[in-house]
């Protein structure tokens, strides 16, 4: 994986410094919380409803054991022992004091991890596959080209000031796992005639207006992808709405000119600047590229991996919901849920940290991932591993087997702690989990994936939602609105809005009667809840979640 | 006609700390709710306010919340007050910890 040279460490030094400088002043009143706050937030510092909260940058999700270990410091040594996935491939902390944050920083600078452009308009984290360079299904390893994105946004000086924050996401797989439709620009690798290039996506986000991305290029070149890139975000910089925050985003400016002007005007600016390029970012490209080589596969056999899956339940339910296929025989991609029951989504101890960070160096190359699902990977496991990992991260409370399925729900920090949030979501997400456990249902119903956002800026996913939940405040209570048939994947979708809103004490029931309505209208076992909304839509679902209304409406 | 004025408290976070505090009558600002200072006139509540708003050196984000008078003090009337007074509600980890 990518290592920082010389350039990016002096380069986080010099910016910490200078922060550490900023919070002394605001500190000692030399500085106004005016004159502060965008400073804080251009390094990721927010403050949010009971306390300030340091967003970190996981780019492209990916880190090692060295990595997590000090993010487990960290959280032990300033903040209150524990971190927060996000959906972006961020950690954040949600209690940190003022005057520490310059300390965090450093130490996060001294593995190489910052916090820089995760707040403000500017183009933030870039994402990608959480299985890139170990999934079955990939093309080419998209890290490599996030890493040229995430070195070319950074600090970009014509970028730092944009109409609204910008959101970029790659993929790799022609099986979406990075919800690249849902972003401000979705990078797709494909191959055409024996050719890597990329299909560029754009316009696409959730939040109020939610919308899919647009395909702006079918195929650029591998070479023009970065000219093309800027070109967008050019374009964007230039028309992009700064009279109307909330209709600021590129997904409107792209509906209110139009995709073929876009393009064109895309076009007119890639004329002009790709020159400028020279092919100087094909050199760095090459240069990154050899720190994504594969680690050194081997092949000393399966141990007891065969006789563990025949004899033990548990394990192998672990393995035939957790475990995905991997691009070389004999290796797994094992995914680790931070979804156990009633727990909060997306949260480990530093402890768990540390025993996540031991497992890879131990077991598996030493590579760790972030999904943007709240979950973290292991992408390269040999199978004979198995067993061991599979009986520390059980003794770690990481051992739950619901990847993919009801449980393992999306939800956004939400009233707990978020100060733009309207309700909460975690405790639905909670209480929806400890239900189906109880119901003992989860594996029976299959993939379904539940997605809670507190407000409307959608940070939950909740659109692309197999059923997606969205809380409110109706007249100072807390009301959750559903969402339904709502994807993510390469066939993205937005949910459709299913009636009114339920109370917090409602909003489970309504689960579960939408649920054992699926139950009961699926073709067979293998139909999934998606698959059932796509062929029979809205009616037989709501009429599920609105009992009254439907008999009314029968009579 | 002008909306009648319903009780208010000044609340702000801590610049330090980012702790949810709130200002009590004897000019101190604590972390308690039920300390805050009641205030049932609108024109007094202004000035408050602007007391809050030149302590930046103190505190960040002043503004007026809504409250009701309890028996041990000020109480929340959005649930969005309750949770800042008490904490998140996943974790005891808030202000619910010291209580």
């Amino acid at each position: 994986m990518y290592s920082y040279n010389e350039f990016d460490t002096a380069f986080l030094q010099e910016r910490n410094a200078q922060f550490r400088s900023q919070v002394e002043r605001r500190i000692d009143g030399s500085l106004t919380e005016d004159e502060f706050k965008p400073l804080r937030l251009m390094n990721g510092l927010y403050l949010q409803l009971h306390a300030y909260m340091l967003r970190v940058a996981i780019p492209y999700g990916t880190l090692n054991s060295r990595q997590m270990r000090q993010l487990a410091m960290i959280a032990e040594r300033w903040d209150k022992g524990y971190g927060h996935f996000t959906t972006r491939q961020n950690i954040q902390y949600n209690w940190p004091k003022l005057q520490d944050v310059p300390d965090m920083l450093d130490a996060l600078a001294d593995v190489g991890m910052h916090a820089i452009q995760t707040s403000g308009n500017t183009i933030r984290n870039v994402t990608a596959d959480h299985f890139s360079g170990a999934a079955a299904d990939e093309i080419a390893d998209p890290r490599p080209v996030a890493e040229l994105i995430r070195q070319w946004s950074t600090d970009h000086p014509e970028f730092q000031f944009l109409p609204r924050k910008f959101k970029v996401a790659v993929t790799g797989s022609p099986n979406d796992r990075a919800v690249t439709a849902a972003h401000d620009i979705g990078i797709r690798i494909v191959e055409r005639h024996g050719e890597i290039g990329y299909q560029i996506l754009v316009g696409g986000g959730l939040g109020r207006t939610p919308m899919i991305g647009k395909v702006l290029a079918d195929f650029v070149p591998g070479d023009d992808l970065l000219p093309y890139l800027e070109s967008i975000v050019a374009v964007y910089n230039l028309l992009g709405r700064r009279d109307n925050k909330y209709k600021a985003r590129i997904k409107i400016t792209v509906h209110e000119t139009g995709l073929d002007e876009i393009r064109r005007m895309v076009g007119d600016e890639f004329a002009a600047r790709k020159p400028a390029f020279a092919g100087v970012d094909q050199e760095m490209l090459l240069e990154i590229t050899s720190h994504f080589a594969p680690p050194p596969f081997g092949s000393a056999g399966t141990g007891d991996y065969d006789s563990t899956y025949a004899t033990n339940p548990a394990f192998r339910a672990f393995v035939d919901t957790n475990v995905d296929t991997h691009k070389r025989d004999g290796y797994a991609i094992v995914s680790i849920s931070l979804k156990s029951h009633g727990a909060t989504p997306g949260d480990a101890t530093a402890d768990q940290m540390r025993v996540m960070a031991d497992l890879a160096e131990t077991y598996a190359h030493d590579e760790l991932r972030i999904s943007h699902e709240q979950n973290v990977i292991l992408p390269h496991v040999p199978h004979r591993h198995l067993p061991a990992i599979y009986a520390a991260l059980r003794d770690a409370g990481l051992a739950t087997a619901n990847i993919g399925l009801i449980s393992d729900i999306i939800a956004c920090p939400g009233m707990d702690y978020c100060a733009l949030a309207t309700a909460r979501s975690i405790p639905i997400a909670q209480e929806i989990a400890t239900r189906f456990d109880e119901l003992e249902l989860e594996h029976d119903v299959g993939p379904l994936k539940i997605k809670i956002s507190g407000c409307i800026n959608a940070c939950g996913h909740h659109h692309v939602g197999h059923i997606g939940i969205l809380g409110l405040d109706r007249a100072g209570v807390e009301n959750y609105q559903i969402t339904l048939g709502g994807d993510g994947t390469e066939d993205a979708s937005i949910g459709e809005r299913a009636g009114p809103g339920f109370g917090a004490d409602e909003i489970i029931p309504a689960i579960e009667r939408l649920v054992y309505a699926y139950l009961d209208l699926r073709e067979s076992p293998d139909e999934t809840f998606l698959q059932s909304y796509r062929r029979l839509g809205l009616a037989p679902f709501k009429a599920a979640l609105y009992p009254a209304e439907a008999k009314a409406d029968a009579a | 006609m002008p909306r009648p004025f319903t009780p208010k408290v000044v609340t702000a976070n801590a610049l330090l700390e980012g702790d949810v505090v709130y200002l009590t009558e004897d000019d101190r600002w604590t972390r308690t709710l039920t300390e805050a200072e009641l205030i049932e006139d609108e024109a007094h509540a202004q000035l408050r306010l602007l007391d809050a708003e030149m302590q930046p050196d103190r505190v960040v984000g002043p503004y007026l919340a809504d409250v009701k008078a309890g028996p041990q003090g000020p109480e929340p009337t959005h649930f969005r007050e309750a949770f800042r007074s008490r904490g998140p509600s996943n974790y005891q980890h808030g202000k619910q910890a010291g209580a």
